[in-house]
Parts: C-alpha cells; sequence; structure tokens
C-alpha cells in the first residue's frame, strides 16, 4: 500500500472514530432531562468538536506536505511558548531573553530542522541558547532572583520549542525502506499519544476510583492509567504497518510514548500548579490552551524520535 | 477604495493585535451591547486602546472611539491616518495651558453623534506599581453632563509585560480584557464619591495575581 493511501485510511479511522464520538455525545445531551445544564456533556461536546478542528487542521497540514507541516508545529510552538512565558513571574530585566527566544531561537531551531541539519538543531537550543539566554539576562544587570528566571526562560525553550520541534524533526530521519513515508511516523507518534490521552479519560469516567496523582491531577486515576496504556499500546502495534516497526516493535513504541506522554502531563500539571492555575489557556475550546493539548507529545516526542534513530535510521 | 483601505488597517491592526497578545474578552458584568457608552480602563501601554477595540463585535468597533492625546497622534502621516480614519479618535489637547478646545465638550459631542468612547482615567501610562493611579476629573464631567450614559469600567491584564516602558520589541504574552458592571452617575452625585464608585468598579474586575512577580529593584 502506497503512503498516500496509508495516510487516508488513518485518517478515514479517525475521522470514523470522531464521528462515532459525535454521535455518543449528541446522544448523551438528548438523554440529558433539559433544562438541567451537565458540564460534562458540555465540555465533552466542546472537546470533540475542538478534535474535529485540530484534525482538519493537521490532515490540510499533511495534504500539503513536509513544509506545511514543519510550519503547524512552528506555530504550535509560538502559541506554547506564549503560554508558557505568560505565565512565568518574569521581570523587566527578562524581556531580552524573552524576545531571543521568540524572534530567534524558535525561528532558528525550524529553519534547521527544515534543512535537516541534525547536528545542530539536536544541540542548539540545549548548548547554545543555553549558554545564551543568561547571557543576555546578565547584560541586563537586574540581579534579583536570577538563577530563577533564567531557569524559568530556559525552560520555556526546551518545553516549548525544543521538545515540541522534535515531532517535524521525525522527517529529516533517513530510514531504509520507509523512504517517502516519514509523515506517517509523526501522524503514529500523535495518534498514538493522543488516543491513549482520549483512553485515560474515558476509562477514567467509566471504571475509575483510585486517585493517582490527587494533588497533581483530580482527575487521573489508577483505572484510567493502565486502561489508557494498555489500550493504546494495543492500539499502537495494530498500526505497526504505517510505520517502520514490526507490530512487536511498534507496540514497545506505543508503551513508550504514552508512559511519556502521561508522565508529560503530571509534570505539566504540577508546573501548573505551582503558578495557580487550571489550563494554560484558552485557546482550543473545551480543553484549554494548546499546552493542555501538547503536554503528551512534549515528553513524547524527543523520546520517540531518538529511539527510531538510534534502532532504524542510518546517517544521511 | 478609501473606505477599503480603513477596514483593511483595522482588520489587519486586530489581526495583530490577536497574534502578539491572543487577547480575549470576559464580559463579567455586562454584555456587548449597541448602545452609549463610556469604556473606562487602567492604561499601562500605547497598545491599551487597540486592545479594547479589538475584542468589541465588529458592529459595536464601527461606533466605539477612542479618547487621545493629540500630541501623539498628530505627529507624522501613519499616525494621523490610524488616529483619524481607523481608529476615528477623538483627540484632545492634553496641555491644559496650552489648548483652545474643551475635551469634555469634544467628548459630548461625540456621545450626541451616538458614538461610544473609550477614555483612561488616569490621564496618563500608569508605570509605578500601584495598580491604578488617582483618577483625573474629566470621566466625572462627561458624566454629568451627559447622565444616561453608562460607564463600563475594562481592566486590561498583561498588556504592561507584553511591551514594558522604554522596551521597542513587544514580547508575545497571553492578554486579557474584562468588562465590568455599568455605573450609571445619580443625581447630584458629589465629584469624589463618582470617581470612587468608578475606581472601585474597575478595581473589582482586576485579577489577582496568583503568584505575585518580585518586585523590580530598578
Amino acid at each position: 500500500m502506497s503512503a498516500h493511501s496509508q495516510t487516508l485510511l488513518l485518517f478515514g479511522g479517525v475521522g470514523t472514530i470522531l464521528i462515532v464520538a459525535s454521535l455518543i455525545a449528541w446522544w448523551l445531551a438528548r438523554r440529558h432531562p433539559p433544562g438541567v445544564p451537565s458540564p460534562v456533556i458540555e465540555n465533552l461536546t466542546q472537546r470533540i468538536k475542538a478534535w474535529w478542528i485540530m484534525v482538519a487542521v493537521l490532515a490540510l497540514a499533511f495534504a500539503v506536505g513536509r513544509n506545511a507541516v514543519i510550519a503547524l508545529f512552528a506555530f504550535a510552538s509560538f502559541a506554547a511558548l506564549r503560554e508558557f512565558a505568560t505565565l512565568l513571574p518574569t521581570r523587566r530585566g527578562d524581556h531580552w531573553a524573552l524576545a531571543a527566544l521568540f524572534f530567534i531561537v524558535l525561528p532558528a531551531q525550524y529553519i534547521l530542522i527544515f534543512s535537516n541539519w541534525y547536528g545542530l538543531y539536536s544541540i542548539f537550543i540545549p548548548v547554545y541558547a543555553f549558554l545564551f539566554l543568561p547571557i543576555v539576562a546578565a547584560l541586563r544587570g537586574d540581579t534579583s532572583h536570577f538563577m530563577e528566571r533564567i531557569a524559568d526562560v530556559q525552560w520555556a525553550g526546551m518545553i516549548a520549542i525544543f521538545c515540541v520541534s522534535h515531532v517535524p524533526a521525525l522527517l529529516t530521519l533517513n530510514i531504509p525502506g520507509y523512504e517517502g513515508r516519514n509523515l506517517l511516523l509523526i501522524a503514529f507518534l500523535v495518534f498514538v499519544v493522543q488516543i491513549s490521552d482520549v483512553l485515560q479519560y474515558v476509562w477514567g469516567k467509566l471504571f475509575g476510583e483510585h486517585k493517582i496523582a490527587p494533588r497533581l491531577s483530580p482527575s487521573k486515576t489508577v483505572e484510567g492509567f493502565i486502561g489508557g496504556v494498555v489500550s493504546a499500546t494495543a492500539i499502537g502495534a495494530g498500526l505497526w504497518w504505517i510505520t517502520p516497526f514490526s507490530p512487536l516493535q511498534a507496540g514497545a513504541m506505543a508503551l513508550v510514548v504514552t508512559l511519556m506522554g502521561f508522565m508529560g502531563g503530571l509534570v505539566m500539571s504540577a508546573v501548573k500548579r505551582d503558578r495557580g492555575v487550571k489550563d494554560w489557556g484558552q485557546m482550543i475550546e473545551g480543553h484549554g490552551g494548546m499546552l493542555d493539548r501538547l503536554d503528551s507529545v512534549i515528553f513524547a516526542a524527543p523520546i520517540f524520535f531518538h529511539l527510531t534513530r538510534y534502532f532504524f535510521a542510518v546517517p544521511g | 477604495m478609501k473606505a477599503l483601505l480603513e477596514t483593511l488597517a483595522a482588520q489587519a491592526v486586530c489581526g495583530f493585535a490577536w497574534l502578539v497578545t491572543g487577547v480575549r474578552a470576559n464580559w463579567i458584568g455586562c454584555v456587548p451591547e449597541k448602545r452609549c457608552r463610556v469604556y473606562f480602563a487602567n492604561h499601562n501601554s500605547h497598545g491599551d486602546f487597540v486592545l479594547i477595540w479589538s475584542v468589541l463585535p465588529r458592529a459595536l468597533r464601527a461606533a466605539t472611539r477612542p479618547v487621545a492625546g493629540a500630541d501623539y497622534w498628530l505627529k507624522d502621516a501613519p499616525r494621523r491616518f490610524l488616529g483619524a480614519r481607523v481608529f476615528r479618535a477623538v483627540l484632545i489637547e492634553r496641555d491644559a495651558d496650552k489648548r483652545t478646545g474643551d475635551p469634555v465638550a469634544q467628548m459630548a459631542e461625540a456621545i450626541d453623534r451616538g458614538d461610544s468612547l473609550i477614555l483612561f482615567p488616569e490621564g496618563t501610562r500608569n508605570t509605578t506599581e500601584t495598580r491604578l493611579l488617582p483618577f483625573k476629573s474629566g470621566l466625572y464631567h462627561l458624566a454629568a453632563q451627559r447622565p444616561n450614559i453608562e460607564c463600563v469600567p475594562v481592566w486590561i491584564e498583561n498588556l504592561n509585560r507584553v511591551l514594558p516602558k522604554g522596551e521597542r520589541v513587544p514580547v508575545p504574552l497571553l492578554c486579557s480584557v474584562s468588562f465590568g458592571t455599568p455605573i450609571i452617575i445619580e443625581p447630584d452625585e458629589p465629584k469624589d464619591a463618582f470617581l470612587h464608585r468608578a475606581r472601585d468598579g474597575l478595581l473589582a474586575i482586576a485579577p489577582r495575581d496568583a503568584a505575585p512577580t518580585p518586585p523590580d529593584l530598578t
């Protein structure tokens, strides 16, 4: 099967899932007594609607091709960085460092990915930006809380730019026998991580009893976690035909990315609790901000990228 | 042709404001309504009224004019185009000694024509650590001359961090614009009582900092 028909089949499958989900939400809303507000059903309907839009945008980028996908994730990085920076307790002395993140580091990272320069894009932010940002901040001369402030800015760069950029970086991998199909690797990663989030939510809502981390995220339960990880791993294994992996390898990869995704959700919840907010933003109706949707992808993408690169790709 | 250019410029300004600030409107104490209003807001940045203006529904935006300093908006051609044609600003002379027109009369005239106004009662940009500077009396005089008008408190959050005073490059950060409960002047209400009420109405919708920023030493 060609990469083209595999992509169509995958998006067709996602569309079918969304149609079923929309029907279930419609049926739940109809069964609900009228006049009594139900925040859960309302939120569910909003979430599904937002999923339609997100899937449509992704499908459009896939249809246009490689460069559109890179541009889409550059925009996602921008939105994520804007949300992250908004919640940082930065001061005037950080203004240049923040401006450098937005207007130098972010475009540079995506240009490096666009030009296939693995040797530089994989160390550009952890090495060069890591050293350059505190220099810029130090030149402003404000020393109070310097360590905390610069660590915040460095974190913003790693989370919102570096980690997110490892999704489109999958396009630069040279995998023998998989030429011209790297977009499907992105589809695999994003689909497995997101379906795992959705399934954790569904399993948790149906059978959830024991809270897994009540202080971080009251909605996450042991039942949701196990059910979500097991079923998402099985789905990942079943998608081996769009990847360069065997069914067993695809299952193992799916297990790694769902676990990383879960941990990412926990870590980002801890950051939100610390900053005293429930959501990162309001960009995506029903979900919160860009970071609320991307938190699990952010933690899964770099690991998935390096595992795939180490075990399956050749230099080139 | 000219009208098209003005519409395009207005759309471009709103698009730019969204790209930088992702601005959201919170209608807390009232709903967007096509009626004569004075929106009065906290003032930290040159972009303040653009942000209010861009979150208003398009029909209201066309009939809402910012009150702004003539010295700033008449300085050069691009500013004159934006100020006079796109925002249709009511330009007042800020220097009380040199001015020829009466600012309150100018504002009242705009209201009589059916327009709403955006006003910054602090009179100047607040660059201090306090949340609000003392209000100037213009808002009171306007309300006393046109007593039916609704004064809507508007709190702009975070824009001062986007472009702190003295910086040239804006940093994109999320901003919000909150609209509070409208205030209408009571018969014979004294100036201080009215301004006090207006100030309280504005502070009532200012979000509390979840984790306060450490104070600047500079």
